[in-house]
């Protein structure tokens, strides 16, 4: 085990994995009781148009895909409020334009030939310091989110109506979370990528939620359980010479298997 | 006469369909009122109105004399209970806060608060509940959490949608005595699929489709009359056949 973490590498690895494992675990709980995995899924591909316009115009792909976020997450807040009947049909419309423009743009990128791959399944193991400041600051701004607004959220998320007459302003916080959600979805693509960032947001609350009694409860223990997860993860993958992203989700799937026939207490 | 809820002349249209025509209703909250009628009919969307989570097309809605929006921290609304986010974790006592949240307020709940909710809770006799995730209760059960957690908004009139929609018949009854006895302080409005429940606890019924008709609700006194000549009456003719003139909505204040 120590052996491991000689490597500078291995341990920004494992700080990535434990700021995205809470990023996820926090972000991820509130995903998961507003129904809104579709929505996460969709800003998460759809970023990738962001990483392929900062590409071709040379900027740093992490700051377009945040912005680029942004806009799809700005853009899905405001369908969701005019009551849209097909809203997931448009989120669709949506994921699949920005995975597209993404590639057409590194296509028209001279000289760059960006591996499409390590966007899918991440790059944990080459995580740079500067990576890790940035997850660090959008894991506080989660932080400092919940923390203030965290009545709010569990109203809202359980009772919108119900919130919305005891005075909290629905819409703008609806539209608050999806930005968040949306910067939280970035920052973990770049070490987990965006295949396994679903997984992450997805498969700790589910579980979590079998086993917790309140919002609080359940995000701790999906930060948890995704930092066993990615921890697992990691050693499997620096054992067998495995890829880690794709390591990682297979744990996390392997355990959303054996927790299936636990009834919910 | 003090009226709580005025509504003049109200429309209402959803994507070009008249949902609502010519409404007019006169409330006082020491009133229990029970708005009865067909399925799309529009009572949902009446309550909805009256409340302010929706606006009219036309005419006006007046809650303690003002917009309802604006009053929001006086009224407290209980929607119906549609089991939709099943899983959500939460216990009674959490869902009960819920009703001390207020536009300014961030972080913990205060002591207070916490307070209040166990009161309330314990005014519905839920208090041995406290800890219990809440949808490990049954349809009765949650539904009294569901005013508690009204109650603990402490406000001057309870919205109610369908409140017993999901219960048996036992744990329906309990819901309505609880009402009623509440009713003695604060105002209770209600939509009910059940004509029984109007004729029971009502003070005042409005049938709702499409347009509007009050009924007073016979006393005791008018029920005796029939039993006594043992006459066979529905329970829907009853609030007809007494003191009942179905006049145009406009005229009927």
């Amino acid at each position: 085990m120590s052996d491991i973490l000689h490597f500078e590498f291995m341990q920004y690895a494992l700080y990535a994995s434990l700021i995205v494992s809470f990023i996820c675990g926090i972000i991820g709980t509130l995903i998961v009781i507003n129904r809104m995995v579709f929505i996460a899924g969709g800003i998460a591909h759809g970023s990738y148009g962001g990483i392929g316009l900062a590409l071709f115009l040379g900027i740093s792909p992490l700051l377009g895909a945040s912005l680029f976020a942004l806009g799809l997450g700005g853009i899905m807040a405001y369908l969701t409020h005019r009551n849209n009947t097909r809203l997931d049909s448009l989120i669709g419309v949506l994921w699949a334009f920005g995975m597209a423009f993404g590639i057409i743009m590194t296509d028209l990128t001279p000289g760059y030939n960006v591996d499409l791959m390590s966007y899918l399944f991440g790059a944990i193991l080459s995580v740079s310091l500067e990576d890790l400041y940035g997850m660090g600051s959008i894991l506080a701004l989660v932080l400092v989110f919940v923390l203030v607004f965290y009545r709010q959220l569990i109203a809202m998320s359980f009772d919108a109506k119900f919130a919305k007459l005891r005075g909290v302003n629905t819409e703008l916080l609806y539209t608050l979370l999806i930005l968040i959600v949306a910067l939280g979805v970035v920052m973990s693509i770049r070490a987990v990528g965006l295949i396994l960032v679903i997984a992450l947001l997805t498969i700790p609350p589910y579980i979590a939620e079998k086993f917790t009694a309140s919002i609080a409860g359940m995000m701790t223990l999906s930060s948890f359980l995704a930092l066993v997860f990615c921890g697992i993860g990691l050693l499997l993958s620096y054992h067998f010479n495995l890829s880690a992203g794709a390591s990682i989700i297979l744990v996390a799937t392997s355990a959303f298997l054996l927790q299936l026939p636990f009834k919910k207490r | 006469m003090h009226y709580d809820i005025e509504i003049n002349n109200l429309s209402f249209n959803y994507e070009g369909t008249d949902v609502l025509e010519g409404i007019n209703l006169r409330y006082a909250k020491e009133e229990f009122l029970a708005i009865i009628g067909p399925n799309g009919g529009g009572k949902s969307t009446l309550l909805k109105l009256m409340i302010g989570l929706l606006e009219p097309s036309c005419g006006e809605v007046l809650l303690f004399g003002q917009k309802p929006l604006h009053v929001s921290s006086q009224i407290a609304y209980v929607p119906q209970d549609t089991m939709a986010n099943k899983d959500f974790p939460i216990s009674v006592l959490d869902v009960v806060l819920m009703g001390r949240l207020s536009p300014k307020s961030t972080g913990r709940y205060s002591k207070e608060d916490k307070q209040i909710a166990r009161s309330m809770l314990a005014h519905v006799g839920m208090s041995d509940f406290e800890t219990h995730k809440i949808h490990a209760l049954s349809g009765g059960q949650r539904q009294r959490v569901f005013i508690a957690r009204a109650l603990a908004c402490e406000a001057k009139i309870i919205f109610l949608d369908e409140p017993t929609a999901s219960i048996d018949t036992a744990g329906q009854i309990a819901v309505f005595e609880l009402l009623k006895e509440l009713n003695r302080t604060i105002g209770i409005v209600l939509i009910s699929h059940d004509v029984n429940v109007a004729l029971n606890y009502a003070t005042k019924v409005a049938h709702v489709n499409k347009t509007l008709y009050m009924h007073d609700v016979p006393s005791a006194h008018d029920f005796k009359l029939f039993q006594n000549q043992k006459a066979h009456v529905c329970d829907i003719e009853l609030i007809s056949a007494t003191r009942c003139n179905h006049l145009h909505p406009k005229q009927n204040l």
